[in-house]
């Protein structure tokens, strides 16, 4: 699948990311490229940096020194609502939805940044605040068409099970039209079932709207099978970077996860 | 059995986004506007408008722009009544430095001076969260009373300390002053707490709400999406007080008529209209109403009570009779049905639609 494959330029470069929490030092100079169109992977052992570097590209976390250019435009940090409208959008490995509200509009609050009509508009309800409202709506539609979750439409979140949870997650994600999505562990305590359905998702998006997509996964058959490059982290450092097959072969890759033996 | 919403289907999104979805709904509404515009005015006595209904509509403000910051946006504030005390006495300023300018102008005007200080004692919002906000607003409530006692020039130098309304008329009717006729003031009230509730309810469905929500639901996740914490939270705070700051301008002006800032204090307008809310159901505009209802009708209801079933009883037993009832009530209340009465009336719908069904 990989060898057909084509990416366009490179959509995201990050050079020299170092962040630390008190002594403790989560990532010491990461870098690496995510080209559009493709499916990177970030993979590693527990603790090893992988949600902080995601936390650092869409400006969450703000590393102590880093480079990180988003198409082209370079920033020493982002600005969270800079990312959001610069099109990188984000799931959490804890399900971090607004369970008071439903289905709908926790998509449609994916779409609150491109929605422009001020508060008096609103409190009309009239005119061009309608208009905005619907043409979102539509949007939103789309968005629930396609990760078929028209059912539970105007059921409030919190009561549903985790797996449909992590699929509004994504569609919430998805609503915002985000050009790279970041995903992490968008499969964690999932079965099997539900696994290959959030592949088969991924996927989709990654074809049907060419979203480039960055994801943290522990699943290696999952990683291994969907993803076209891999960057591996241990202790904050990336001590490989290559395609599955490559990372598979790699021996600090294979000592990092299974332990190197002493003699 | 009658409430279904079976056989009417939406063909366009604009159908299931409106205010009433549902046809009963609408027609529920209407019957609500008939008896408040057209049947209370008839059959109400003065002592109904000035003892129940005109401050129920004027506390239901009130209790909606609470809401919008504590229910929708999920700021504890109890600072309600000082931003109502800026509203009154903006109001009161407004209107005996300028006495030609129309005392509704003057209200909407006292509401955005409300919606400044509020947002300015919103700022903190940023960085506290919880029981530590309440507490700062707290000082708000404290400070702005302290001012407003303090510095002369807000009662007009009147050595009693009360701000008097003056009377005023809009359109030919006296609205504010000792001679305005109840049913004028009721009409005043009624009109502004039906403007003020729609415009709540609809900023709560559309994007505004939902940042609002997300805030409240999960600020992280929010501020990812790319909602700004601050803007949104400023936002509820300056519209919250603005409601407040009107509420509190119709509180003196057609309500009371004269009060000093007592009126305002802690456990005369913060804490009640904070009960409100929680009684009537965080995050809904029907349950501000409710809420208001509620609290302002139960005390008269039980001053009431035990005369019309013939018992005798002294006033002053009957006053701390009333208020551990009331005390009572609430607790009951709060462990019966936490969510308040929005969910009791959605409890209602939803057994009225399986009727007469159990399931």
């Amino acid at each position: 699948m990989t060898q057909e494959r084509q990416f366009g330029n490179t959509i995201l470069n990050v050079e020299n990311v170092s962040l630390s929490f008190g002594g403790v030092k989560a990532l010491d100079s990461v870098s690496f490229d995510v080209l559009e169109g493709e499916v990177r992977a970030i993979i590693g052992p527990n603790g090893a940096g992988k949600s902080s570097m995601l936390n650092c590209i869409n400006g969450f976390y703000k590393p102590t020194e880093c480079t990180i250019a988003f198409k082209g435009e370079s920033h020493h940090q982002m600005e969270t609502h800079q990312a959001a409208s610069m099109g990188i959008a984000r799931t959490f490995q804890n399900i971090a939805l607004f369970k008071g509200m439903t289905t709908l509009d926790n998509v449609m609050t994916g779409r609150n940044l491109k929605m422009k009509k001020n508060f008096l508009w609103q409190s009309l309800y009239f005119g061009p605040a309608v208009k905005e409202e619907l043409e979102h709506r539509e949007a939103a539609e789309r968005v629930i068409d396609f990760l078929e979750i028209e059912s539970i439409r105007k059921t409030v979140v919190g009561r549903l099970p985790y797996g449909l949870q992590k699929r509004v997650e994504l569609a919430r994600a998805l609503a915002a039209e985000p050009e790279m999505l970041l995903l992490d562990e968008p499969m964690a305590g999932m079965n099997h079932e539900e696994k290959e359905d959030m592949c088969r998702y991924i996927l989709d998006v990654n074809e049907q709207f060419s979203t480039t997509i960055v994801l943290i996964e522990h699943d290696m058959s999952v990683v291994m099978d969907i993803s076209d490059r891999v960057v591996v982290l241990d202790y904050g450092e990336k001590i490989a970077d290559g395609t599955p097959d490559e990372v598979r072969a790699n021996q600090r890759v294979v000592d990092a996860y299974l332990g190197v033996k002493h003699d | 059995m009658f409430y279904r919403e079976a056989g009417q289907f939406k063909s366009s999104y604009q159908a299931d986004q409106a205010i009433f979805p549902i046809i009963q709904d609408r027609w529920f509404m209407a019957i609500v506007f008939v008896v408040a515009y057209l049947v209370i005015p008839l059959i109400a006595d003065e002592y109904w408008f000035q003892a129940v209904l005109i401050p129920f509509y004027v506390f239901a403000i009130a209790a909606i722009g609470l809401n919008i910051l504590t229910g929708y946006c999920g700021q504890v504030s109890l600072g309600s009544g000082a931003f109502m005390a800026v509203g009154a006495y903006a109001t009161f300023k407004l209107v005996t430095g300028f006495p030609e300018l129309n005392i509704i102008i003057a209200f909407l005007l006292s509401g955005l001076f409300a919606a400044a200080v509020g947002m300015i004692f919103g700022l903190p919002s940023l960085r506290i969260k919880g029981f530590y906000l309440a507490v700062a607003t707290l000082a708000a409530q404290f400070f702005i009373l302290w001012v407003f006692n303090k510095v002369a020039w807000f009662f007009n130098y009147n050595p009693s300390g009360f701000i008097t309304a003056p009377p005023r008329e809009v359109f030919g009717f006296l609205v504010s002053g000792p001679e305005a006729a109840p049913v004028t003031r009721y009409y005043v009230s009624l009109i502004f707490l039906t403007i003020f509730a729609f415009a709540a309810k609809n900023m709560a469905r559309g994007h505004l709400g939902r940042a609002w929500m997300a805030i409240r639901d999960m600020d992280v996740a929010a501020e990812i999406i790319g909602i700004r914490p601050l803007h949104t939270k400023l936002l509820a705070f300056g519209i919250s007080s603005f409601f407040c700051g009107v509420a509190g301008a119709l509180y003196i002006f057609v309500w009371l008529g004269s009060a000093e800032t007592e009126a305002f204090d802690l456990l005369n307008v913060s804490f009640p209209v904070l009960f409100m809310i929680i009684i009537g159901g965080l995050g809904s505009v029907l349950g501000s109403i409710l809420g208001a209802g509620f609290i302002t009708i139960l005390p008269i209801f039980l001053t009431n009570a035990p005369p019309m079933v013939g018992i005798a009883i002294s006033a002053d037993f009957a006053k701390h009779l009333e208020e551990i009832i009331f005390g009572v009530m609430i607790i009951f209340f709060l462990i019966v049905e936490p969510a308040g009465f929005n969910r009791l009336w959605q409890i209602a719908k939803e057994k009225i639609r399986k009727w007469p069904f159990p399931y």
